[in-house]
């Protein structure tokens, strides 16, 4: 394969999205950076349809008595936006779009371990995509995103199995890009590359893949027999039958609980990278926020009874799950404390990558904090069941999870398409998400304070304010959305070309042209220096 | 992958090893030895999958990393087991009150 | 190395790894890591059984008594023979003999073959007797003698749990004998080398794991409570 002899600048130079042309050189495709972008597209759809099923509900919820929408239809968007956010946006975005990019090329390797299982995997997670569409089309599903039995199993009527199965096979498409990074972590980084000298991120893809291949069959065998039980009406999860409802949730928590951890973590890695880049400083104490994303997998498995304290676990169970919840804070405190002691006496520069991983910090350290009063027994007792969940979830998710997914589409983006975005235009949109944001969440933890139920359709009248700032606050957030959407599309075309460092970064993905070659690196690099290696005097005070 | 070729010799031992104990677990399942019975079967078994990953799936020869794998595969299905049966076993504890019966299931051998 | 020898080497190499031997590494790492996601994947079900075994062991000790003991016995024999067929195979590619490595391929496909055939048998009894949950459930004669004693309705779960957890076992039994032969026509066709023969060996790490799993099932589905 030829590389790099640049040509006059008549034509681009041969990167990997001008090398071939057709949709069969997409989709046959088998270049991890073009896998990416399938996915990135994919989960921009998925994040529209069920950012929409938001906005019909905040809609709704702006008159006490709903003004939208019967209850059972807004039980049934309920239940879709929480299926789609979190199985075909959440969980892939950061992993399948940033980890599929910048994986191969943070190691210093050509592709992946597998390619051909990558491909797969995307395949995959359209058909699990297209049984959900199909599920919402004819008829919904109103079951909550969590599929509680026996309401799942036993009584609805709605497209349970048609939901169940989407997930289920989605499932594979997570297990399979874990397993992908998993190997290409441990086999194919460049020479000189040891573990030490990785960027955070590939350490929290490693974090990430280890949740992923160790909890997904588990939520895979769970939405088998819940599929089973409702088709055959056999009563391993029905009272009825002798079955115990609790056993489901076990199951299902044992996955759904480190499933939050695979949001989180990889929006954490881009931090790392982000804060590093923009306070042109080495991240304080790399190792011990190496471990701390290895600690947060490990302990983020033994805390999943902590969704259950008020549905009949037992007492002392519910105890420990308390106390192991509060344990798993720490590693992402310690983390929150890293970072911040990296800004000190950096170089700091606030172009949107930065605005997004800064806002992560505060949102997500209040998601965190929040976190906190859920995991005390007493204090779950009233909050369970109510907005405070809502806020404290997608203070973590939306706050978090998602400022650090566009964050990192700010940050790579001049490196996956070769082209500039508008700073000032970038930098106003940052800002109105946060706006957004914020207004329409915080009204949100106070609602949950005062009691509002999550998942009703209706509400005693005397929290509408709360509910029509939240409300507006939503069409703040949707607008926010909208401007990178916008300006990114237009920058493919109309940008100023990217150099193949713009921001002056480390790390090996930097060193090769904007876009790269297919083939990533003329030859593979071979390692020399430690991971953030600014300059020196860039770097006092670590 | 590049294992040392393993006589057949030893496959053939570890496969009569295996019929043995397949014989001995179905033989002891007719002797009442009450709550051992599944101490005693579980243990067979466990005895057979050793061999089993040992010499028939290479491990005897494999990397460390391979075993630490392993390891942590079984160790993980061990706590959602643990984890889980924790909340049964456990929910007896708490007395309930006169007013409403107890919702734990009676103890068993 | 002969220049057959190279060429081969270099035939099986894929163009994201620098040499054969970092390919084999990762192959071997991805296997296992597949095994784990599979220990995790059945290990739900495990889970799920131990927590009802524990529950309604009565129910679990009749069901059991209805299984046919024998045939679990003799199957397993048959599927650790399948075990031992595979093992050796694998060592015929590591040697280079085709013909020996197709032969116990073969072999183990006839094995495996015998396995699913007993258990299908196995299943029809379950409707004969009428002992298969939701579907066909009206036991009678012995078989309700057997179940009483428990109490049916959680008879039904220990049964469910037998369907659930050998037909799982089942579906991966049939892949895997997809897989073989995969691996049969492909080496007939002279597909592998003693340099390269890892999807022999990654078949071969799925099939030992599946025997696995049956090795766990026989004593917790068929030996319960013993037959004193």
């Amino acid at each position: 394969m030829s590389t790099a002899t640049l040509e006059p600048r008549v034509h681009a130079p041969r990167n990997y999205l001008n090398a071939d042309y057709g949709w069969k050189s997409w989709l046959f495709t088998l270049d991890h950076k073009r896998i990416a972008l399938l996915y990135m597209v994919s989960v921009t759809f998925f994040f529209i349809i069920g950012g929409s099923f938001a906005v019909l509900m905040r809609i709704h919820l702006v008159e006490p008595q709903g003004a939208l929408v019967q209850p059972e239809t807004y039980n049934k968007l309920f239940t879709l936006h929480g299926v789609v956010m979190i199985f075909f946006f959440l969980i892939p975005s950061i992993p399948a779009v940033l980890g599929n990019f910048l994986v191969p090329l943070m190691v210093g390797a050509r592709d992946l371990a597998f390619p051909k299982l990558n491909l797969l995997s995307w395949y995959i997670y359209i058909v699990g995509g297209l049984f959900t569409l199909y599920s919402a089309i004819a008829g919904g599903v109103d079951t909550g995103w969590t599929f509680y039995t026996p309401y799942s199993s036993t009584y609805s009527n709605t497209q349970v199995t048609a939901v169940a199965i989407g997930v289920f096979i989605t499932g594979f498409s997570s297990i399979l890009t874990g397993l992908n990074f998993i190997v290409t972590i441990h086999k194919m980084r460049a020479p000189g590359l040891t573990w030490f000298r990785m960027p955070l991120f590939l350490w929290a893809m490693y974090a990430t893949s280890i949740i992923m291949v160790l909890g997904t069959p588990v939520l895979a065998i769970t939405i088998f027999l819940l599929a089973l039980e409702h088709l055959f009406h056999v009563g391993i999860f029905s009272p009825a039958l002798g079955g115990d409802p609790l056993l489901f949730q076990h199951l299902f928590w044992f996955y759904s609980h480190p499933a939050v951890y695979i949001m989180i973590l990889p929006a954490m890695g881009v931090v790392s990278e982000i804060f590093a880049c923009f306070a042109r400083k080495r991240i304080f104490g790399y190792k011990i926020v190496a471990f701390s994303s290895v600690a947060i997998a490990v302990l983020g498995f033994l805390v999943w009874g902590h969704h259950m304290f008020v549905t009949g676990q037992s007492v002392y169970a519910g105890l420990i799950f308390s106390l192991l919840s509060f344990l798993v804070a720490i590693p992402s405190a310690i983390k929150v404390f890293n970072w911040t002691a990296t800004l000190y006496k950096g170089s700091i520069s606030y172009e949107a990558p930065m605005l997004y991983a800064m806002g992560f910090i505060g949102l997500f350290t209040m998601g965190g904090l929040t976190g906190l009063f859920l995991a005390s027994l007493a204090t779950d007792v009233h909050l369970n069941g109510t907005y405070f969940i809502v806020a404290h979830f997608h203070y973590i998710m939306v706050g978090g999870a998602v400022m650090g997914y566009l964050g990192g589409i700010h940050f790579w983006w001049p490196k996956i398409s070769g082209r500039k975005y508008p700073n000032m235009w970038a930098g106003i949109a940052a800002v109105i998400i946060f706006i957004g944001f914020n207004l329409t969440f915080f009204p949100q933890f106070i609602l949950g304070y005062l009691g509002m139920p999550r998942r009703y359709a209706f509400y005693p009248a005397e929290f509408q304010v709360l509910n029509v700032m939240s409300s507006a606050g939503a069409t703040v957030l949707g607008v926010g959305y909208l401007i990178p959407l916008i300006y990114l599309i237009w920058s493919m075309r109309y940008g100023p070309i990217a150099e193949p460092n713009p921001w002056g970064a480390t790390g090996l993905e930097w060193k090769t042209a904007s876009p790269p070659p297919t083939e990533n690196f003329a030859e593979i690099p071979v390692v020399r220096e430690e991971a953030y290696a600014y300059a020196p005097e860039e770097a006092a005070g670590d | 992958m590049s294992q040392p070729i393993v006589p057949q010799k030893t496959y053939l031992i570890v496969f009569l090893c295996l019929i043995g104990l397949t014989i001995l677990t179905t033989g002891v399942a007719f002797i009442d030895l009450g709550p051992l019975n599944t101490v005693v079967a579980l243990a067979i078994a466990f005895s057979k999958m050793l061999l089993v990953i040992l010499f028939f799936m290479g491990v005897r020869h494999s990397s460390g990393l391979i075993r630490i794998i392993l390891v942590a595969g079984f160790f993980w299905l061990a706590l959602l087991i643990a984890f889980t049966m924790s909340d049964y076993r456990t929910r007896s504890w708490t007395p309930a009150p006169d007013s409403w019966s107890s919702t734990a299931p009676p103890t068993h051998p | 190395m002969t220049d057959a020898e190279a060429h081969a080497q270099l035939a099986g190499l894929a163009h994201q790894f620098e040499d054969l031997e970092q390919q084999q590494e990762a192959d071997a790492l991805g296997i296992w890591l597949f095994l784990v996601t599979e220990i995790m994947f059945f290990g739900g079900l495990f889970a799920a059984y131990a927590i009802y075994r524990w529950l309604y062991f009565p129910a679990f000790q009749g069901g059991s008594h209805i299984l046919d003991i024998r045939l679990g016995a003799a199957n397993t024999i048959v599927l650790l023979g399948s075990s031992l067929t595979m093992a050796l195979s694998v060592r015929s590619a590591q040697t280079g003999n085709r013909r020996a490595l197709v032969g116990f391929l073969i072999a183990t496909m006839i094995l495996g073959g015998i396995f699913l055939g007993v258990k299908a048998y196995e299943y029809n009894q379950k409707f004969v007797e009428h002992v298969v949950p939701s579907l066909d459930w009206a036991p009678e004669g012995q078989a309700l003698k057997d179940l009483a004693p428990g109490g049916l309705e959680h008879a039904q779960i220990y049964f469910f749990f037998y369907f659930a957890m050998t037909g799982l076992h089942a579906i991966h039994m049939i892949i895997g004998m997809g897989l073989l032969l995969w691996l049969v026509l492909r080496a007939r066709k002279n597909n592998f080398t003693p340099h390269y023969f890892a999807p022999v060996e990654v078949v071969g790490l799925y099939w030992h794991f599946v025997d696995i799993v049956w090795i766990f099932l026989f004593p917790l589905l068929y030996l319960i409570g013993g037959r004193y």
